[in-house]
């Protein structure tokens, strides 16, 4: 593999025209990846997904240089329906459309070229490689005092031309004082054995609040990663709901760091598999300073050979006094090969605080589905029953009314 | 400077070193080492070859470096690997022929033997300086068949149990400090319960590390055969002495079909001064096999000694219908670090466990848990329950959990809870109120805090384990 990153890595400098300082950090992420290459369960973030081994057991022929010169089609048949929204559309990787139609275009601005900055988190050899590869890397700014009118929706399009590549995107979104925006990640991949690797960067400042939704649902046999590093400051509030369903393959990094007082995190998830999939959340919630807050809530839902992990920590430093801190994660497992992993983790160095975490996993309560059935449904539909509504619970969780009613429709959790 | 001293004293009630005349084998890990302590102990060929076994293994091994607490190099060619006390080459019948200083020491431990004898019914393996120099009430035990002797004793008058059972548990493959044991190790207790039997009392030792420069390792194997059942207690001091010193030992246990073992610790090695100089090391490899159908094993532990703890007791539950249980309370105060826990292995159908880990943290200390629940896809049906909560005193300490949870099997339960807090401003009001000091205040608190835990443990030890919660948070109010 180490040959074919070297030829690619030189063809992409080669036919892209990257700035001097740009070039320069390229080469030393680029070694830096050399060095480390793909995480394996040796590393403790890595210890319940070996992703070497996916990468090597999935894909044949890992390429990573990507031809960005011709556009591609656009299948509007995968856009969302009943809502009207912001676009912002990739295909293959490249940036085929951005779309403002709802909003002020002088309240926002959209950056690209930028310079690469050095990855923050030195250990993650990941980053290093999106930041080595990645072409075009892109800076949404949400202007003081602005509220997003629509959300933003991002299309990760991938189709049948697109096979063994990796591709790297890169994103920060800085929403300045007093602005607010809700942004949703939407996957659709007809394409096949791709390693897809996402970098998110959101500056959420004073009394600003942001809302992701990450939807990945339609099957397919790609192996993605994505890392969201956040940052908040003050009076600020961060919203997140993972849905985790579609993907061969996917881990979803939430590296939260509550910089201001009053700053609070909440992370949702959920985890829908089937098959032979593999999904992992895993997140690091800092609570740096007094007054911060942060809420957890993971369930799975297990079926076939799928296999779930959940690693989440929580962080308080000695300055972090009336610290808030809650976790929990819930499984289901419905068959014999299902597997659920959790590593829900507290590192603690404040006294005055709050924090507490549970973890749970099992069947479905025999018990439940007889009551059901006592009361005329047939044994299907009992399950179903319970599950939706053991699901449910998570997607409460969702303060947007009109995505919660979209993402309700997408896991058809509808009556 | 003596007064230094004596002010010393006064902070650690078992800080005094015993002069008696010690033989040694030469500093260092090597061959002629552990040929020397196979000689001394008058070993057949085959313990000889399985520590070499052992030895070998440990060239190709490193020190595990994952843990939270961090420590400086040990360096295993400065440590003398054996000690005895002289007096006991030629080993004493009675305790009556026992060397009086030997004996004064045990008193000031708390545990004078003869005492011990008449009132409590509790036979004592004391383990001073690795050679066990005194076993009680050995008549009475051999009545009903139950052996309880020095593992020495044991390679030598029941090489076949030990020959099976050792290393059963533990592998010599494990990890670095158990595998640095079986090259090393000196003594420690062996105890066999014969089938149907009820151990009609305690068993108990005490483990002191007296000479200086010496490391502690011992190696305790306790089998319980079809359908019996014994409590077995434990309890570790050791003196002041400013240099780092450490203590791996291994313990290994077997239940077999619906057998029960018991097994207490209440560990108070030397923590280090107030500064964080000097102390234990104490990183022991504990684990017990529930081999039989119906077995059970449950630990329980109150750890507030050593520098740093660093050890997960833990159960195999392989037998159907087994159970594994842990009960901990682990105090830190001053610059004391621990990191410990269990793991709970399920492999058996119907096998269940349970963890209540309790930790408390003052001043400077680093308090983890760190603990597996593994449920493989043959252990059907069957269920766990951890709660692990830590309390906080002062901003200047840390908690923190690390559980780890794998569940591959749908019809298993597992459930995990843990919290963190602190002692609220409203119960020490509360009992300062009704005119208790701060500390007493904090003493009734935590032991309220701990009741779980200090419930398990015998009689004898409950007690002295609540004052030793009291002593060790001394202090730490203010």
């Amino acid at each position: 593999m180490e040959e074919q990153l070297k030829i690619d890595f030189e063809k992409l400098l080669e036919k892209s025209n990257f700035s001097k300082k740009n070039i320069e950090i390229k080469r030393k992420n680029f070694n830096n990846f050399i060095e480390k290459g793909f995480p394996n369960k040796r590393e403790e973030n890595w210890k319940f997904s070996d992703l070497n081994q996916i990468i090597s057991k999935n894909i044949k022929n890992l390429s990573f240089y990507n031809d960005l010169s011709k556009p591609n089609k656009i299948d509007q048949s995968t856009f969302i329906a009943g809502l009207e929204h912001n676009k912002l559309i990739f295909v293959n990787g490249r940036i085929e459309k951005i779309e403002f139609d709802y909003e002020e275009k002088n309240n926002i601005e959209i950056l690209d070229d930028l310079v690469l900055k050095k990855p923050n988190n030195a250990n993650n050899s990941l980053l290093f490689l999106n930041n080595a590869f990645v072409s075009k890397f892109f800076k949404l700014i949400v202007k003081k005092n602005y509220s997003f009118k629509k959300p933003l929706v991002i299309y990760n399009i991938t189709n049948k031309d697109l096979v063994s590549k990796s591709i790297n995107l890169k994103f920060d979104i800085l929403l300045e004082e007093n602005s607010s925006l809700k942004l949703i990640e939407f996957s659709n991949d007809k394409s096949t054995t791709n390693f897809i690797n996402i970098n998110y960067n959101f500056d959420v400042q004073k009394n600003s609040i942001l809302k992701n939704y990450k939807i990945d649902n339609n099957s397919n046999s790609n192996i993605k990663y994505y890392f969201n590093n956040i940052s908040q400051d003050t009076n600020s509030v961060s919203e997140i709901f993972l849905l985790s369903s579609g993907s061969e393959f996917i881990k979803n990094e939430i590296n939260c760091n509550l910089n201001g007082k009053y700053a609070s995190a909440f992370v949702n998830g959920v985890f829908l598999l089937n098959g032979s999939k593999h999904h992992e959340i895993k997140t690091n919630i800092n609570h740096l300073v007094e007054n911060t807050k942060s809420y957890q809530l993971i369930k799975g839902v297990l079926e076939d050979e799928s296999k779930a992990v959940y690693q989440g920590k929580i962080f308080v430093d000695s300055k972090a006094q009336k610290t808030d801190g809650y976790q929990l994660s819930k499984a289901i497992l419905l068959n014999d090969n299902t597997e659920f992993n959790a590593k829900p983790e507290l590192e603690i160095y404040a006294d005055d605080v709050k924090c507490s975490h549970g973890s749970a996993s099992g069947s479905l309560n025999e018990d439940s589905i007889f009551y059901l059935m006592s009361r005329g449904l047939n044994y299907k539909e009992a399950k179903k029953l319970l599950i939706n509504g053991f699901l449910l619970d998570v997607v409460e969780k969702i303060t947007d009314s009109e995505i919660k009613n979209l993402i309700k429709n997408i896991m058809s959790l509808k009556q | 400077m003596r007064e230094k001293q004596i002010d010393k004293l006064k902070d650690y009630k078992y800080g005094f070193t015993t002069d008696i005349e010690n033989v040694r084998a030469p500093k260092g890990l090597n061959k002629e080492v552990i040929e020397f302590i196979s000689k001394a102990k008058k070993e057949p060929k085959w313990m000889l070859d399985w520590r070499m076994k052992a030895f070998e293994r440990l060239k190709n091994l490193k020190e595990p470096n994952w843990q939270k607490p961090k420590y400086p190099k040990i360096d295993y060619q400065d440590i003398y690997y054996y000690s005895a006390p002289k007096s006991a080459s030629e080993k004493p019948k009675t305790i009556d022929e026992l060397d009086p200083k030997l004996l004064e020491t045990y008193k000031k431990l708390g545990i004078p033997l003869q005492e011990q004898q008449r009132l409590n019914g509790i036979a004592v393996d004391a383990v001073f300086d690795s050679v066990s120099v005194a076993t009680t009430f050995k008549d009475k035990l051999n009545e009903v068949g139950v052996i309880f002797c020095s593992i020495s004793e044991a390679i030598q008058k029941h090489p076949e149990l030990v020959k099976k059972y050792i290393g059963s548990v533990i592998p010599l493959t494990d990890h670095y400090f158990a595998t640095l044991n079986s090259a090393v190790f000196t003594d420690g207790s062996f105890v066999y319960i014969p089938p149907g039997v009820r151990c009609p009392m305690e068993l108990s030792t005490y483990f002191r590390i007296n000479a200086s420069q010496t490391g502690q390792f011992e190696r305790t194997l306790i089998i319980a055969d079809k359908g019996s059942y014994v409590s077995y207690l434990e309890g570790c001091t050791a003196p002041m002495r400013d240099e780092n010193q450490l203590h791996a030992a291994n313990v290994e246990l077997v239940a077999l079909d619906d057998a029960e073992i018991k097994y207490s610790t209440v560990q108070n090695w030397y923590p280090g001064d107030e500064d964080g100089k000097g102390g234990i090391y104490n990183f022991v490899t504990k684990r017990g096999l529930c081999k039989g159908t119906n077995s059970k094993i449950s630990w329980t532990q109150v750890e507030t000694g050593s520098a740093i703890t660093w050890k997960y007791p833990s159960c195999i539950l392989q037998g159907d219908n087994s159970i594994g249980e842990f009960y901990s309370i682990a105090i830190t105060n001053n610059h004391q670090k621990a990191d410990t826990g269990t793991k709970m292995i399920h492999l058996g159908k119907n096998t269940k466990s349970k963890i209540i880990s309790k930790g408390i943290s003052a001043g400077f200390s680093d308090m983890t848990y760190r603990g597996l629940v593994d449920i493989s896809s043959k252990a059907k049906n069957s269920t766990n329950y951890t709660q692990c909560d830590s309390l906080l005193m002062g901003n200047k300490c840390g908690a923190h959990t690390v559980p780890y949870i794998k569940n591959k099997n749908p019809e298993s339960n597992i459930a995990h809870e843990a919290t963190t807090s602190k002692i609220s401003e409203e119960q020490l009001h509360y009992c300062q109120q009704r005119g208790l000091n701060p500390e007493e205040a904090v003493g009734l608190i935590v032991n309220g805090f701990c009741k779980e835990v200090l419930q398990q443990l015998p009689m004898e030890f409950a007690v002295e384990a609540q004052k030793l919660v009291g002593i060790s948070l001394e202090g730490s109010v203010g």
